[in-house]
């Protein structure tokens, strides 16, 4: 490794650790309810099932739409896992107080949740991944909607409380917890992009036949991430169930995974730190930034605004995605990686301009 | 006889839901043949359909609105293609997929803008919304006459795409895009034609579904949607004989698993059906035996 990219390595956790910094005082300045505690927390999960249907879509070329199945799973298999024994028959007041009389720690619950919806993603790749663009996507969507069916099913009600709610499993009070568990993921899918199997997946992202033709095993691959990006998705559902503090199969609805799959077109397909910005975006405009638009008594001056009211804000969002989908099809980032490296040079570009003109 | 008697609701009632479906399934495949898209968006211009005819019901006669509704679901469609599709069309597939399920999320939230939320009621058409009695089984009579309405259009459809100009045209660029480009077909009205005909088949089977299940609320298109894509999907996609059968069939099978009390399963049923159906014969019941399909 050259001196540069040591150092910038040593700029890129510098500036995390900043973050993370930032992130702890603002947590002690702010008032526990602010709004942006739970873009923060929000964003960050959100950040994580981006990145890994980004490792889907952008790196392998696989269009998957079954994001929200696995996150189901991994909600599902967290919160039954870890709610407190002596929970369990308030829990489960239909059942019996339910079938599980054990609890397990809350990281080998967040562990255990993505091996649950790995190991389910496994199966279900095994018939589907043959298929190509979108009969894929069609295809996992309709095992999204079958896992979410049965988890609805009341003669499973024991393991999942049917249609009912699962709460007063451990949470997360604090935003660091779920930037610590999204940063680690995404930094070893980041590792796993970098790898040759990283490689192997681009390559079979631009070309199949030529891919196959240099030895790629293409049934392998595509079944190693399809897997490894479910694990990532169902640590996601994982952390959204802790940020939640209930869990319901009848969330999960493909409408979620339409969500994820706009916010990784917004930051561009093929872009780890572009899905991570976009989804800071996504959550930060659709909770935060514009809330005022569903206010209906707004007034500039003496003039009151015409049609605010709730729900325009989702109107406007939409038609800015829409925006962004037809008009601006790289996103924010496109493909490429927000780093040190590349400012460094657009930096230095900028100075050389600025020599030449004087 | 008395297993006849207690499962007759059942099977009316998935003949007339397979019939409503089939009316969607038409637009999808129909798109699908020609632009090799999944038009994500029908199913929400199906419920803007029947949300369409509530806030005109309340100004003017239903025989007014109806047609009129039926127009604008026309217009709509249209508006649809040239406002998300046209820009994309020569992009990659992808974009195309990604705008088609963005304009879904757009209409839903435009949706949930304009009702606020709540669900609102169909208005009850007269005639096809009264009860009637058949065999001792009560129904309404919507349930009876959707299969005949379905097959009257679909003949009608399928004499306009053999006979008619349109349909020839329709037909070429569905086989090849760009040498029926070649040739001089007009490809922008041909994908504009038949996104107003989808459309329109659309908005008179939400009529027709609405009259049976009332609610409509800003998302209540997506299941009917996917359901009808399987459908499509299940009949071989490009051919409408096919894509009105698989409609049917999914329409009565779904009831009957309600009928048995699975009613959990009866949306689940229809995505193992189509696992199934895409693992061993990917090109449906009457698809074209054409290989770069799946």
């Amino acid at each position: 490794m050259d001196k540069t990219k040591r150092r910038d390595l040593i700029i890129s956790f510098v500036l995390i650790a900043c973050i993370f910094l930032i992130v702890a005082v603002l947590e002690q300045i702010l008032p526990k309810t602010s709004m942006l505690f739970t873009v923060l927390k929000k964003g960050s999960i959100y950040a994580l099932v981006a990145v890994s249907m980004n490792l889907l879509n952008g790196f392998t070329g696989l269009f998957s739409l079954g994001q929200a199945g696995f996150m189901l799973l991994g909600a599902y298999t967290y919160a039954v896992l870890t709610i407190p024994v002596k929970s369990r028959a308030a829990v489960y007041q239909y059942y019996d107080g339910g079938i599980i009389q054990f609890a397990v720690p809350v990281a080998v619950g967040i562990l255990l949740a993505g091996v649950v919806a790995a190991f389910f993603a496994y199966l279900i790749g095994l018939p589907v991944l043959h298929l190509k663009s979108d009969y894929l996507a069609i295809a996992t969507l309709g095992f999204a909607e079958i896992i979410r069916a049965i988890f609805q099913w009341d003669k499973l009600g024991g393991l999942t409380n049917g249609s009912n709610l699962l709460r007063r499993f451990p949470i997360f009070r604090s935003a660091l917890f779920p930037f610590a568990v999204s940063g680690f993921c995404i930094a070893i899918i980041v590792l796993l992009i970098n790898s040759t199997y990283g490689r192997a997946f681009k390559a079979i992202r631009d070309d199949e036949v030529a891919a196959e033709a240099m030895g790629i095993n293409l049934a392998h691959h595509k079944r190693l991430a399809f897997t490894i990006s479910s694990f990532f998705a169902g640590i996601s559902g994982a952390l959204l169930a802790m940020f939640q503090t209930t869990v319901q199969a009848s969330q999960f609805k493909s409408a979620m995974t339409y969500e994820i799959l706009l916010i990784v077109v917004i930051g561009g397909i093929g872009s780890i730190t572009g899905s991570c910005i976009s989804s800071f975006l996504f959550i930060a405009c659709s909770e935060w930034w514009l809330r005022f638009l569903d206010n209906a008594d707004t007034y500039i001056g003496g003039f009151h605004v015409p049609l605010l009211r709730p729900g325009f804000r989702k109107v406007v969002f939409s038609i800015v995605i829409m925006a962004i989908v037809l008009l601006y099809q790289r996103g924010i980032m496109g493909d490429k990686e927000f780093s040190i490296e590349g400012i460094r040079k657009w930096l230095s570009k900028k100075l050389r301009k600025k020599e030449a003109h004087a | 006889m008395g297993f006849f008697q207690s499962n007759l609701p059942y099977l009316l009632a998935g003949i007339s839901t397979g019939g409503q479906y089939a009316l969607i399934a038409i637009g999808y495949t129909m798109v699908y043949g020609i632009l090799r898209l999944i038009n994500f968006a029908h199913g929400d211009v199906f419920m803007c359909a029947a949300l369409m005819v509530i806030y005109s019901a309340s100004y003017m006669p239903l025989y007014v609105s109806l047609p009129l509704a039926v127009i604008a679901t026309g217009v709509i469609g249209f508006a649809i293609e040239r406002v998300a599709y046209k820009p994309l069309r020569t992009a990659p597939r992808m974009s195309a997929m990604i705008s088609a399920i963005g304009m879904s999320y757009l209409l839903q939230n435009l949706a949930l803008y304009v009702t606020g939320g709540l669900t609102k009621y169909y208005p009850s058409v007269p005639f096809i919304a009264d009860s009637i009695e058949i065999f001792g089984a009560m129904t309404k009579r919507v349930t009876v006459i959707t299969p005949f309405v379905t097959i009257i259009l679909i003949v009608a459809l399928v004499s306009i795409i053999k006979y008619t100009k349109i349909g020839i045209a329709m037909r070429a660029v569905s086989r090849d895009f760009e040498t029926a480009q070649l040739m001089g077909v007009r490809i922008n009205s041909v994908i504009s034609a038949t996104f107003v005909i989808g459309s329109l088949l659309a908005a008179i089977g939400s009529i027709l579904f609405f009259s049976n299940y009332t609610g409509v609320t800003p998302t209540v298109g997506g299941m009917p949607g996917l359901k009808a894509f399987v459908a499509a999907v299940f009949g071989g996609i490009g051919s409408i004989p096919g894509a009105v059968i698989g409609a049917f069939i999914i329409g009565i099978c779904e009831n009957i698993i309600k009928g048995l009390g699975w009613t959990t399963f009866s949306d689940a049923f229809t995505f193992v059906l189509l696992i199934i159906v895409l693992m061993f014969m990917p090109t449906g019941l009457f698809g074209e035996k054409a290989t770069d399909k799946v």
